[in-house]
């Protein structure tokens, strides 16, 4: 399979790249690692007219823990990401970036482009909304920073414009008492997740569930944060009652389709059992780290 | 669309070519290089039958472009073997018999090498998880696993061997067998 025919440039910069952007509104796509973008091009479902290469662009790639934020560079690989020894505290981010794709996809496949492309099956999506993540973009006119629960608003369609590139994705810096983790289901390795429940639960001073973060990918138009499931968890004590819960109203926000990886029913009864195991998990890692 | 002029090393020689940015690096290294050792298998990224090395990491050559390689060394299945002395994973899949079609063992290969290099002495679960991109739909990966492990006990002999009497090294390699085996 052939991509329909573009041009390419690889600008030195980010403002370069920013200005080719303004220029060639709407008819540019930048790639990094291609993993995601590549494939589209191949089957023609996407068809730029003009490819912007980040290889050149230096400082993307940083991971940096903050006073209060750890900030992942857009063209960190997954593999970087998974084998930082920052990101091994927070254990959610790495279980994401080890179970992207195979091996190959995550020497290349970076966080900026996963993201960017907004896949509904994804796995970063998931993560960052479970965090409550900040996506950082930069236009000619400056930075924005777009919480991830404004970012991804359908299929591939993100808050992102067309002349700006995303530069960064900033979490909340792994405080004591919290825990997180990354559940999915998968046909075989590497495949897209069947569905796939990211949560994030930041326990109280005595015991309840301060914060509760849990983001949905697989069984929608786009990954979502399954806020019901949220509202029932905090302020509450855990319990394996409270899971189930929080399971049952995760699952009934999804609107899956039936597919090759299964039918209806059952993508809503793995969404409920993927989200008990994933907040177990994340509850016992908050309690380790009191 | 405008052509671009690249450069890259191919197996440690210098090439050079005029593309269209839409060429993919499997379609240089086959129909442009004629190295067609690389091979096409789903062309849709998941099979790992086209992988190579780009700049020391595995790839699959079916989802990178030819622009993307440029300035950058790239190994493929040809460059593997030193002469007619065979690279220890190419004689290990012979010995264990780990290819029944062989369409898959050129990615099996590469990827496997890039896994020892990672992991000198990995375990039978990383052995799987490290081929988890490489599809073989004839041997079922028990030979492949088998052939890998025999590679990475022949590779570590070899790491050790140049300094010791071929005596010393016969007894080394019974006494890391097990090791290797575990």
């Amino acid at each position: 399979m052939i991509p329909a025919p573009f041009d390419y440039v690889r600008p030195a910069d980010l403002d370069a790249a920013l200005k080719i952007l303004s220029e060639r509104e709407g008819e540019a796509k930048l790639i990094s690692g291609g993993y995601s973008l590549l494939p589209l091009m191949k089957l023609r479902l996407a068809q730029p007219g003009l490819l912007v290469d980040l290889r050149d662009v230096g400082g993307l790639d940083g991971i940096v823990e903050t006073d209060d934020e750890l900030r992942i560079g857009a063209r960190a690989t997954h593999r970087k990401i998974h084998e930082n020894a920052i990101v091994g505290r927070y254990p959610l981010l790495h279980d994401v970036s080890g179970g992207i794709g195979d091996p190959q996809v995550r020497n290349w496949g970076t966080i900026g482009g996963s993201v960017a492309h907004a896949d509904p099956a994804s796995d970063w999506p998931a993560a960052l909304l479970a965090a409550s993540a900040t996506v950082v973009c930069r236009g000619l006119g400056g930075e924005r920073l777009i919480p991830a629960r404004d970012f991804f608003l359908d299929t591939f369609l993100t808050a992102i414009e067309p002349t700006e590139v995303l530069t960064e994705i900033r979490f909340r810096r792994r405080p004591r008492g919290q825990g997180g983790s990354y559940v999915k289901l998968e046909r075989r390795v590497g495949d897209f997740a069947t569905a796939g429940v990211a949560t994030v639960i930041r326990l109280a001073d005595g015991g309840t569930i301060g914060y509760a973060g849990i983001g949905v990918t697989g069984v929608s138009g786009s990954p979502f944060a399954a806020t019901d499931a949220e509202a029932e968890l905090t302020g509450k004590a855990p319990s394996e009652e409270l899971f189930g819960a929080a399971a049952r109203a995760a699952a009934a926000m999804s609107q899956p389709t039936a597919d090759v990886r299964g039918p209806v029913d059952y993508k809503r009864a793995m969404v409920a059992e993927l989200t008990l195991r994933s907040l177990r998990k994340a509850v016992e890692l908050a309690l380790a780290y009191a | 669309m405008t052509n671009q002029h690249i450069s890259l090393t191919v197996n440690g020689q210098t090439h050079e070519a005029d593309v269209e940015p839409r060429l993919l690096l499997v379609h240089l290294l086959r129909d442009v290089f004629g190295l067609t050792g690389t091979h096409i298998g789903c062309d849709t990224s998941n099979c790992g039958a086209c992988t190579v090395h780009v700049d020391g990491e595995s790839a699959k050559s079916c989802t990178m472009l030819a622009v993307q390689a440029d300035g950058r060394s790239i190994k493929t299945i040809e460059g593997m073997a030193d002469g007619a002395n065979l690279h220890a994973l190419q004689q290990a899949f012979w010995d264990q018999h780990g290819l029944q079609c062989g369409f898959c063992t050129p990615g099996m290969i590469m990827q496997s090498a890039w896994l020892l290099e990672q992991n000198p002495d990995p375990t039978e679960t990383e052995i799987r998880a490290g081929i988890s991109g490489n599809l073989c739909r004839c041997t079922g990966y028990v030979n492949i696993v088998k052939s890998i492990q025999q590679a990475a006990g022949t590779l570590a002999e070899g790491a050790s061997a140049p300094v010791v009497a071929a005596a010393t090294v016969e007894g080394q390699a019974v006494s890391a067998e097990p090791a290797a085996a575990g």
